[in-house]
């Protein structure tokens, strides 16, 4: 694995992004409703040389993959035994949370989430297969697989389609219309990051549709079932056998698997909210994703996902979701080859002028807790009294006709990327 | 070491090693410490021939869950090779066997073959391989007839050899004939053992490309008079296996094991349209062969194991159309199922949704 070869750069910053000759460099210095521009021409290259690095390293696939892969997992189950055995010895109950903490985050991200996507389908072993997998999380990896897989990587950051946007329940965005409710952004955030697996696992049930009328309980009805097993045999491990286990020192255990499932979900959600929210990254409406190439849809993976610094045992602890970009570019791809395709992703980017959302881990989620306050409050022009409504709705035309404008840029395949 | 396994396979044990299972532990502790699962590792590799591609014996210890084996089954073996792991059908050439015990596969190393090459030529003992419960109804009854015959064609010899080591170590008192074809003597499997078979068992060598006779019903009279009345055993290459049926014609004491699923296919006509998460990926024209093979040639690349219809990796979604099973010829219209493409060719216009690997 090369090292990361990422540095802090922010596409809004003039200088950061030096373009050669080829394609024409749009001015860096505009205001940020700047569209990036490419000719069809150029967007069939740049797809072209995404394909090719996909390809080269789907050919290279091999043993070192599977022996990489296998050394993490037998990493996370001695984490998990050392975890659960640490509890017996008072003392160490700090490090039995923090080995805990570490065999779940492992397994929930660069086993779970990547296995899930079929990176290691091509290893031809149940175990690390997409089919069969099942991680240690309340959501049942079957039905995560749909929402993730199929929606929020096929429709990435379409408002409208990507349920990931918000979650149905944030505010992410001036595309959303505000209500007051949006006023408890920053609240249902919070919670969220405390509750990550249990929003992951009530994500499939679209809530928040079934409030509009847009579904009813019913259509819920055939993810009862998966839901209720899965969260019935998380909680009697982790809350009733393993603090059973250790008899007088049950309520310690109980608190210690409480807190690494917390842990888990707290770093969860930084990483994934710091992948799609960070200020720069765009969103797109379905009128210009019809009848998108795949090279128009590289563009707008690359549009919608920002990445994050770091050295490479934090990259592991991301599950490479610190790779977000090249994770979006190539979602089934060994994700320990991100690092490696990170470099030449980035220096297509320059030769394209495209914008290359990284930075630290703390500037890219200030920048989402930004949003989540800032989205958490109307639309600027008017802001409070009965006319609020009305306001929201002025919003939305000005929103519809940006759209608009966008669409005629959509035969030579250019979005236009606001930054917020 | 029963109360532990009893105590692995506990239901408390599962609730405290989910969601992964107690194995995906054990495994990694010991790769030969399973309770659920069945590997084995290998003890013993040993040269058979070398005359054409050579062939091997290969002693297999497996882990306490092997249940055991008839003489005449078969098992999946599952190799890794270059980080990928390959399943193949082998007859189990030993006799049979019980809780934990010993088994050999003899496999020939096709040249084509990735897994039988690297079987015969780059297994090592300590090489741990994962099995399947062994299956198959090529067995022979109890208790066995007086008067057996069994007919095999090259390596087809392994689960008939099983079944007379079986027979002679608990006493067969009764006959066995016994037809076997190879190219020649070169080429002959277990050559020394049969051999040395006692009188009981009537042993034909035959090498056709040498001037031997070929398999017809007049030469089946000739050594084995009234043949269609004996309890009769064949495996073998499927021209062998399909000359062997038609001299049994009307017979019911025939059983065969194919290495392959014979070439039966579906009638051509109509068009195949292969999909991937909804979206189509390739429109063909019914050729008539199998989903598996349609979609190969058109460039895809499905997930496949044993490509004769027992292994489940190649599992797909049928989402309408009409497929014919090419090994009992049984139709199947229901509009969304589950079907193995390795075995079912489609009548007609199908559209199947294939698991892509990502290789």
């Amino acid at each position: 694995m090369t090292t990361s070869p990422v540095t802090s750069a922010r596409p809004a910053a003039p200088s950061r992004f030096t373009t050669r000759a080829r394609p024409p460099a749009p001015a860096r210095s505009t205001p940020p409703t700047r569209p990036v521009m490419l000719t069809a021409e150029q967007l069939a290259a740049f797809g072209a040389e995404l394909d090719a690095i996909r390809q080269r390293i789907i050919d290279d696939l091999g043993e070192k993959d599977a022996a990489y892969i296998r050394r993490v997992v037998r990493a996370q189950r001695a984490f998990e035994a050392a975890g659960r055995a640490l509890f017996y010895l008072p003392p160490a109950w700090p490090l039995a949370v923090a080995s805990l903490s570490v065999s779940k985050i492992l397994d929930n991200m660069e086993i779970g989430h990547n296995v899930l996507h079929g990176q290691y389908d091509w290893m031809g072993d149940p175990d690390l297969n997409s089919r069969g997998y099942e991680w240690d999380t309340v959501c049942p990896s079957g039905q995560w697989k749909y929402s993730h897989n199929y929606i929020h990587h096929t429709y990435t950051n379409i408002v409208g389609r990507d349920r990931d946007l918000g979650y149905g329940l944030l505010r992410m965005g001036e595309e959303q219309r505000w209500e007051p409710r949006c006023l408890g952004n920053p609240l249902y955030a919070f919670l969220l990051m405390l509750l990550f697996e249990w929003g992951v696992l009530l994500h499939d049930l679209e809530v928040d549709r079934i409030v509009t009328g847009e579904r009813t309980w019913a259509d819920t009805r055939p993810l009862h079932r998966g839901m209720l097993r899965k969260v019935r045999n998380q909680t009697l491990k982790d809350y009733v056998l393993f603090p059973l286990l250790t008899g007088p020192r049950l309520l310690p255990t109980l608190a210690g698997d409480a807190l690494a499932n917390l842990v888990r979900n707290v770093w969860a959600f930084t990483i994934i909210f710091c992948g799609h929210f960070p200020t720069g990254v765009a969103t797109f409406c379905e009128e210009e994703t019809r009848d998108e190439s795949r090279a128009h849809w590289y563009y707008r993976q690359l549009l919608g996902s920002a990445n994050i610094t770091g050295g490479r045992l934090f990259h592991v602890m991301t599950g490479n979701l610190s790779h977000q970009i090249e994770h979006h570019l190539f979602p089934d791809v060994p994700a320990r080859r991100y690092p490696e395709i990170a470099a030449e992703v980035r220096e297509i980017c320059r030769r394209y002028g495209l914008p290359y959302n990284t930075g630290r881990l703390s500037r890219q989620f200030f920048s989402v807790e930004k949003k989540i306050f800032r989205f958490a409050l109307p639309p600027a022009e008017k802001t409070t009294g009965p006319t609020r409504t009305a306001a929201a709705h002025r919003m939305a035309d000005r929103v519809r006709g940006i759209r608009r404008q966008r669409e005629k840029f959509v035969g030579t395949a250019t979005v236009s990327r606001r930054v917020v | 070491m029963t109360l532990v396994q009893a105590l692995l396979r506990s239901p408390v044990v599962a609730a405290l090693t989910s969601p992964h299972g107690v194995d995906r532990y054990l495994e990694l502790v010991n790769p030969m410490w399973a309770v659920n699962e069945i590997r084995a590792r290998v003890v013993r590799v040993e040269p058979e021939t070398h005359a054409g591609a050579p062939v091997a014996t290969l002693t297999l210890q497996p882990t306490g869950s092997w249940p055991g084996h008839l003489a005449g089954q078969y098992v999946q073996l599952g190799v890794e090779i270059d980080g990928v792991r390959h399943i193949r059908c082998f007859s189990v050439s030993s006799p049979a066997s019980g809780r934990g015990g010993r088994i050999t596969i003899t496999v020939r190393a096709n040249p084509d073959g990735v897994v039988s090459s690297y079987l015969v030529g780059r297994a090592r003992p300590g090489l741990v391989v994962h099995l399947s419960r062994a299956a198959g109804a090529f067995t022979v009854p109890e208790p066995p007839p007086r008067q057996l015959l069994f007919i095999s064609g090259g390596s087809g010899i392994t689960p008939v050899m099983s079944m007379v080591r079986t027979l002679l170590r608990r006493g067969y008192g009764g006959t066995i004939t016994f037809l076997h074809y190879s190219r020649s003597p070169a080429h002959q499997i277990f050559a020394g053992e049969l051999a040395a078979l006692p009188p009981n068992v009537h042993v034909h060598l035959v090498h056709p490309r040498q001037g031997g006779r070929r398999l017809t019903p007049a030469e089946l009279s000739r050594l084995m008079p009234g043949y269609r009345d004996v309890d009769t055993w064949a495996c073998g290459p499927a021209g062998l296996i399909e000359r062997i049926q038609d001299a049994y014609a009307g017979s019911d004491r025939l059983r065969v094991e194919y290495f392959r699923p014979p070439a039966v296919r579906g009638p051509a006509g109509g068009e195949v349209i292969f999909t991937r998460a909804g979206a189509t990926v390739a429109t063909v024209p019914n050729s008539g062969a199998t989903l598996l093979e349609q979609a190969e040639a058109a460039g895809l690349a499905p997930t496949f194991g044993c490509r004769m219809g027992i292994c489940l990796s190649c599992t797909s979604h049928k989402t309408e159309g009409v497929v014919r099973n090419v090994r009992t010829g049984e139709e199947s219209r229901q509009p969304d199922e589950d079907i193995r493409i390795c075995v079912s060719a489609p009548v007609g216009t199908c559209a199947v949704e294939i698991p892509v690997p990502s290789r």
